[in-house]
């Protein structure tokens, strides 16, 4: 098992070698870059123009760019972002929680929802419960997550029920640590609900069919045959063994709240990594983005392989070895 | 079999209601000329945020009522009691080209000129939304179609290779489909596009974007299909062919490939929504189409002006519902057509 975890972490450099160059390489063939906006303006000296690229670094080719920061990397020195003059590991490490606190947030609603639900219209498959979610969930995946984040922010701007943007309130540093918890909950609803409805769609879908299959195992046979309530066979027997195949794809949907959270926290307002690298992207604050980049390839693998071993942890029959 | 399949599926409801709808979407883009009253461009600066206009029958004639600017710093209109102008039917108006060549001047409807008809409202400078969305439609639409078509292409060449020709063709196809699929989509979607140049004209953007979708989609058809072709390999009437002598090329080409068409059209029907909503994500951020063309995700992302937000919430609205019925038709006609295809190809995932 520990072989396993190392390999697979072992595949993450070369990978995360390969992602970072692609990224590197295509902004650099973008045509300006982080002081292209500083050279239009006219009253700017441009011999202080020469000393910012120089000490930029932006008079280099390219490669030597990437060749340097990779070399920094290896003293665990990100570079710092143009933009805001810190450190990019401290401006990852600022706005990481909130991201992977939404995509947490997201996944639980996902599961606490649809887990019942599948359950539930499996029991009867063609019943008004198993008609009604799968409707929902058809029309629930064609919606664009930028548009239900728009709809959200318009009902919250409308009635005044929830915060229209952001993760915490002008006042939050005064308030208490419980008022904290409720100030923060209070902001992430929306974020939650549009980020996770998606989610509860697709896990849904997925678990309903898990469901089916397991159904028509003979050990639920004997277990109705044994006088077990359906209840019970329900929700011991079957779930457990439904929930399996949906164990191994937690990664990919962690993966995807990430991307699916670009748009939304750039629609909200929301101060995480997906609004960070869209604005470094934009103003090609190259060192944010490579450690954007870093940080969520990272996370995506991190999330598959805790995926993969939550599948064997939970089923005996898994092994990763060899 | 084309037409055996077509009638299969129009026996479904589901492959029915989603090939009506389709049809007159298409039809909609593809006519969106002549159905809208006005251009794309055509501003009006006395009208902006304009509600949508009411129709009413008057001396036997549809007519639309007219409005007055009560308060411009609000844009609260109101309508004039009574009074309306007839609408005209295939009358004359802006001069535009219908499917890119036929020039014309004839609209649909229109209204005699003091007299406006929004149907949808107007935007921040008074251009007929009912008209950007028709215009739109045609861009978000079509990105779809030739994303997909790429996306196929692209898919079926490299996965047909890979599964034929095996060796280390396989490997390098397969190392880059799994490195294309374990990276975060949008990072890369993003860096593409500062990569391309921003300053092109419409035509080329939209190029550009069905190239940088279809360049990183292309990865799970390609994984499909050389798992097809590396099954119907071994099968018999293959053998058969490589005893006939028959060329490898013809082989892959005459034989292989065409098997797995029946796989690719379910898929690519599955994935047509992926590139619609690809589409919409890139121009709702403000990197995809550019202003003065319009599309769907465009019109989204200038939703976002908060006057909208509180005055003309239609404008909207029926972006996204466009994309919400364009996304649902194509997954029903996927799904109707899977089950009428040939129940043997079931897709992964879904």
């Amino acid at each position: 098992m520990t072989a396993f975890i190392f390999r697979r972490l072992a595949a993450l450099l070369p990978m995360l070698l390969a992602v970072t160059l692609l990224v590197f390489a295509l902004m650099s063939l973008a045509p300006g870059d982080f002081l292209t906006p500083v050279k239009a303006q006219r009253d700017i000296n441009p011999a202080l123009i020469a000393e910012l690229q120089k000490s930029f670094g932006l008079d280099r080719p390219w490669y030597e760019q990437y060749v340097r920061w990779l070399g920094n990397v290896l003293h665990l020195d990100f570079g710092y972002s143009w933009t805001y003059k810190v450190p990019v590991a401290q401006l990852i490490a600022q706005r990481a929680p909130a991201t992977i606190l939404l995509s947490l947030t997201s996944l639980l609603l996902a599961w606490a929802l649809a887990i019942p639900l599948a359950v539930l219209a499996a029991a009867r498959p063609g019943g008004w419960i198993d008609r009604l979610t799968s409707a929902a969930a058809y029309f629930a995946l064609a919606i664009p997550e930028f548009f239900l984040a728009l709809l959200a922010v318009w009902m919250a701007a409308r009635t005044g029920w929830f915060p229209i943007g952001g993760l915490s309130s002008l006042d939050h540093d005064f308030l208490s640590p419980f008022g904290q918890f409720l100030d923060i909950a209070h902001h992430l609803v929306l974020p939650t609900l549009v980020l996770g409805l998606g989610g509860v769609a697709g896990t849904l879908r997925v678990l309903r069919a898990n469901v089916l299959d397991v159904l028509r195992a003979e050990y639920v046979t004997a277990a109705r045959a044994k006088g077990l309530p359906e209840r019970v066979i329900l929700f011991r027997h079957v779930l457990r063994n439904a929930l399996n195949p949906l164990l191994s794809t937690v990664g990919y949907a962690f993966a995807g709240l990430l991307s699916g959270s670009l748009l939304v926290e750039n629609v909200m307002n929301y101060p995480g990594l997906g609004r960070l690298v869209y604005e470094a992207f934009i103003r090609e604050d190259q060192f944010v983005v490579l450690g954007s980049v870093v940080v969520g390839c990272t996370l995506l693998i991190v999330g598959n392989l805790i995926s993969d071993l939550a599948l064997a942890w939970s089923d005996p029959r898994v092994r990763y070895g060899r | 079999m084309a037409a055996d399949l077509i009638r299969t599926l129009l026996r479904r409801p589901a492959g029915m209601i989603s090939a009506v709808l389709l049809f007159f979407l298409y039809g909609a883009a593809l006519l969106a000329p002549f159905l809208s009253p006005t251009i794309p461009s055509a501003q009006d600066l006395k009208r902006t945020y304009h509600p949508p206009t009411g129709l009413v029958w008057q001396k036997g004639k549809l007519c639309v009522r007219l409005y007055k600017l009560v308060d411009p710093s609000t844009a609260t209109y109101e309508p004039l009691p009574g009074q309306s102008a007839p609408l005209q039917w295939f009358s004359k108006g802006a001069s535009y080209k219908l499917l890119g060549m036929i020039p014309s001047d004839r609209h649909l409807f229109t209204v005699a000129t003091p007299a406006c008809i929004y149907l949808l409202g107007s935007d921040a400078t008074g251009r007929d939304v009912f008209t950007r969305l028709l215009y739109g439609s045609g861009i978000s639409l079509g990105i779809g179609l030739v994303g997909v078509a790429l996306t196929s292409i692209l898919g079926l060449t490299i996965g047909g290779l890979a599964g034929y020709l095996g060796g280390w063709t396989d490997s390098l196809a397969m190392r880059l489909t799994e490195f294309l699929m374990a990276v975060p989509g949008l990072y890369l979607l993003l860096a593409l596009r500062a990569a391309l140049s921003s300053r092109l004209p419409s035509d080329a953007t939209f190029l550009m974007i069905v190239v940088i979708l279809s360049a990183l989609g292309w990865a799970g058809t390609a994984r499909v299909v050389r798992g097809l072709v590396l099954s119907l390999r071994e099968r018999p009437f293959i053998l058969a062919a490589n005893i006939l002598g028959q060329r490898p090329w013809t082989i892959l080409f005459r034989h292989l490939l065409p098997n797995t068409f029946s796989y690719l059209i379910v898929a690519a029907t599955l994935s047509v929504p992926g590139y619609i909503l690809g589409e919409a994500a890139l121009s709702f951020l403000g990197l995809g189409i550019q202003e003065p063309a319009s599309s769907w995700g465009l019109m989204l992302g200038q939703a976002q002006d908060i006057k909208i937000f509180m005055l003309n919430f239609w404008w909207l609205l029926t972006p996204g519902v466009a994309i919400i019925l364009t996304v649902i038709a194509f997954n029903l006609l996927g799904d109707a057509l899977r089950d009428a295809v040939d129940p043997r190809f079931r897709l992964p995932g879904k």
